[in-house]
């Protein structure tokens, strides 16, 4: 029962990301590539994007607060983190990452640093969800 | 490939790791596509790599553009595809894939997360074959191998454009996959794209690539240097380079002989194949048509004399052409093909295009020299058209011989060819014999006719025999060039002098007429070679066909290519072609030999007209091979030997000359051995 109940809250939390609109299907694809050889694909790329995401993060941050914006390389940084962001399927961040650019083009300092926040908070939020939801796989599979 | 059905079947390593270009698709294509995927991005390239191997690809991936360059420069055929990011760090995308085009000339595919207009703009015009917008779907990715083979199928056209490809001689390689098309297969990938341009721009030969270098002219000379190179080494062993070592050449490169050496084995094969093609000249020649019909006068009359007079074995003419056109029309596969492969255009195809690639110069020249002496004066364009026409001549050949259709436009070509080898040839040759005919009467002024061509055949410089005139026994619509119609030509030994010519003519002549009358009955196909003997007046012997049609040196051929279209046209005329362009000459057996045009009159044509000689030699030679195959009973010397390749042709001229009873249109000579012309 125990398995069972793994994998209906596994199910449950799974669809619950992909109603709530943060995931989409580009994380589908990921799942699809998970197989027998890569059992832990989609575990792996996860973790990937935020180790390496965190450094993007940081330069976008120093960029804003550091003296006059230069916002062709904010933009350049957002366009790389909304290229990583997207390729596992997170959508809200992306949708943030497309706001933070439209203010970037506008030069619109205050709209980057407060698009910047949303961006930061869609990011943490999921990836707190991930983490659950794949801790969750991962027992739903250990126990089956 | 299946990819769904990857999973829990990753077996990589089991898809055909051996694809490479120039390989033959593996059945299991796309499996085992080699694609280096570069990323600055650690997780799309993590997920890139997962993707392209669930799609059964072998995958490279780099994060850095530097490192996917060097890569690619440590081994260049190492990998088909390219995918790359646009925004990377160390340098920028679109930089990369200049590189890679410049250097490496594989596709690349473009990635990026932005989709506006003006990026993917710029990845097209710096020639990305794709742009796939991130997220990358596996979808996307499943279909990335078809700009492989695109790629792989547009050089290889373009290879065979530049004119050594023939159909004929391209090896298909055909894939199980129904995918791909057969030109893709063909051939050889590695073929170096020389696109010749074939029409106008007979002398500037575009390399593959976006490089261009200078044209290398392939004068009779220098291709007999790599001839005697080749021999030298042994046609097996002999490369590219210690071809080059030996020629010694300054200012040559490795490419030029290269090239030059694919065309000539193009050539060679076609040469020992020409006996089974007879029939394809015909066809070929049809198929060229429109090639022909670009022509400008050109080739197309020389050829057209040449064809005319049956002497020129069709694929003598399309070898004339061809060297005359300078490989413009090599596509075309050169007339030659009109005359049923038999006619020994099989020649042409490669032939053309040996001569063709071999040398620009020579198209312009050398075509209309090819064309039977026929006084090329004409220019480089006409050269070309004399390619052409050369072509078509041997389209004519081919259609002068026997081949019914193809005889009429033969022996109006080949009277053309006589006549006018002037650009207008081209024209003639290609399409309507007939009409060339006229024109072969007009401008050839017949005097071809009046050489004797009898006799003129003997003068062909060798040619006469193969030429055996249209009267193949194929159905003599060829009037192939005598050239190297080995078979057919009983051993004629196109003397010139002998008559031989003329039966070739006469045969072609009546091919012309529709053809199929095969001159054989002429018994010397060598018809058109008489017209060469006209033209003969000059020097003999130089015939260097070798480049047939290369060399041929356009003003001189004024007289010796008249003589020797008049004899085509005689030949023709004779010949009972319909071509009522003979003017009016006696088609009788004259006109066959001055179909034949004489080789050996060719020669004598001062250096152009010898070109014009040789051309018509050359055709001769090759229409007379083709006639030998096709022509039982005429047995010109197979003048032109399938492969009227230059060499064939220039040898056979030069043979032919010498001793008209040169054997076998065997490619014995040099070049173009061209076969007795039976008289």
């Amino acid at each position: 029962m125990d398995r069972n109940r793994l994998h209906n809250q596994v199910a449950s939390m799974r669809r619950s990301l992909f109603d709530q609109g943060y995931l989409d299907d580009q994380f589908i694809q990921l799942e699809e590539l998970q197989d027998d050889t890569n059992p832990n694909f989609v575990q792996e790329v996860v973790t990937l994007f935020y180790n390496d995401s965190a450094r993007l993060i940081q330069n976008i941050e120093q960029a804003l607060n550091s003296g006059p914006i230069d916002f062709c390389k904010l933009d350049d940084y957002m366009h790389q983190f909304k290229g990583s962001s997207s390729s596992i399927g997170a959508k809200k961040v992306t949708n943030e990452c497309t706001a933070f650019r439209e203010y970037c083009n506008a030069e619109n300092a205050e709209g980057c640093i407060r698009s910047f926040q949303q961006v930061k908070q869609e990011y943490a939020i999921l990836k707190r969800k991930l983490e659950v939801y794949l801790q969750t796989v991962r027992q739903a599979s250990q126990t089956a | 490939m299946n990819v769904s059905s990857v999973k829990g079947s990753m077996s990589i390593s089991s898809s055909t790791s051996t694809w490479k270009a120039g390989d033959t698709i593996s059945d299991q294509f796309p499996a085992g596509l080699r694609v280096l995927v570069v990323d600055d991005d650690p997780t799309c390239l993590m997920i890139l790599e997962k993707m392209l191997i669930a799609c059964l690809y072998k995958v490279t991936k780099c994060n850095r553009a530097e490192t996917a360059l060097s890569k690619l420069r440590e081994n260049k055929n190492g990998y088909d595809i390219v995918l790359s990011d646009v925004h990377m760090p160390d340098m920028d995308g679109f930089k990369l894939l200049e590189h890679i085009g410049l250097e490496m000339d594989l596709p690349v595919i473009m990635m990026s997360a932005d989709d506006g207009k003006q990026v993917v703009m710029k990845g097209v015009t710096h020639g990305a074959c794709d742009y796939l917008i991130k997220p990358v779907r596996i979808e996307a990715l499943k279909n990335i191998w078809q700009h492989v083979v695109r790629k792989r199928k547009n050089e290889w056209k373009e290879f065979e454009q530049s004119g050594s490809v023939e159909e004929g001689d391209r090896q298909p390689k055909q894939s199980d996959d129904a995918d791909y098309s057969s030109s893709a297969n063909e051939g050889n990938w590695k073929g170096s794209k020389k696109r010749k341009d074939e029409e106008e721009e007979t002398d500037e030969r575009d390399d593959t690539s976006t490089l261009k270098k200078p044209r290398v002219v392939w004068s009779v000379e220098l291709h007999q240097q790599f001839v005697a190179a080749v021999n030298q080494l042994g046609i097996d062993k002999a490369v590219p380079k210690k071809i080059l070592e030996l020629m010694n050449v300054p200012g040559l490169t490795r490419e030029n002989v290269a090239s030059h050496l694919q065309k000539y084995r193009l050539y060679l094969r076609r040469l020992s194949g020409v006996s089974q093609h007879q029939s394809n000249l015909s066809t070929i020649i049809s198929a060229q048509d429109p090639t022909f019909g670009s022509l400008s006068s050109l080739s197309g009359l020389d050829l057209q004399t040449l064809a005319a007079t049956g002497q020129l074995p069709a694929q003598s003419l399309a070898r004339l052409q061809a060297a005359g056109l300078g490989r413009a029309t090599a596509k075309s596969g050169i007339p030659i093909t009109l005359v049923d492969q038999r006619n020994i255009f099989s020649f042409e195809n490669p032939k053309l295009r040996f001569g063709e690639g071999q040398q620009q110069h020579m198209t312009n020249k050398q075509q209309v020299n090819l064309l039977h002496g026929i006084p090329t004066t004409m220019e480089p364009k006409q050269l070309v058209s004399l390619r052409h026409a050369a072509q078509s001549i041997g389209n004519m050949n081919m259609q002068v011989p026997p081949h019914g259709a193809q005889n009429s436009q033969n022996n109006p070509l080949l009277m053309q060819m006589g006549q006018q080898q002037q650009q207008s040839r081209g024209q003639i040759l290609v399409d309507s014999t007939i009409n060339h005919a006229p024109r072969l009467s007009s401008s050839m002024g017949q005097p071809i006719l009046s050489n004797g061509i009898a006799t003129n055949v003997s003068s062909r410089n060798g040619i006469p025999e193969n030429i055996r005139a249209p009267g193949y026994s194929q159905t003599p619509s060829m009037l192939n060039f005598p050239v190297n119609h080995a078979s057919e030509l009983p051993g004629n030994s196109f003397a010139l002098g002998s008559t031989p010519g003329v039966s070739i003519l006469t045969s072609k002549g009546a091919f012309q007429e529709d053809v199929n009358s095969e001159i054989k009955g002429s018994g010397g196909l060598m018809p058109s070679y008489d017209v060469f003997n006209d033209l003969n007046q000059h020097k003999p012997q130089s015939w260097e066909l070798q480049n047939v049609g290369m060399a041929f040196d356009t003003s001189q051929h004024s007289n010796s290519l008249q003589g020797n279209l008049d004899l085509t046209q005689s030949a023709l005329g004779q010949q009972g072609f319909s071509s009522g362009q003979m003017n009016g000459h006696n088609r009788s057996a004259a006109v066959a030999n001055k179909a034949m045009f004489s080789t050996g009159d060719v020669k004598e044509l001062g250096s152009a007209q010898n070109v014009n000689q040789h051309l018509n030699n050359l055709l001769v030679d090759n229409t007379i091979r083709i006639k030998s195959e096709r022509v039982c009973d005429t047995s010109p010397a197979n003048i032109f030997p399938d492969h009227f390749g230059q060499d064939d042709l220039m040898s056979a001229l030069l043979k032919q000359q010498e001793s008209v009873a040169s054997s076998e249109n065997e490619f014995d000579f040099d070049g173009y051995s061209m076969n007795n012309i039976p008289v």
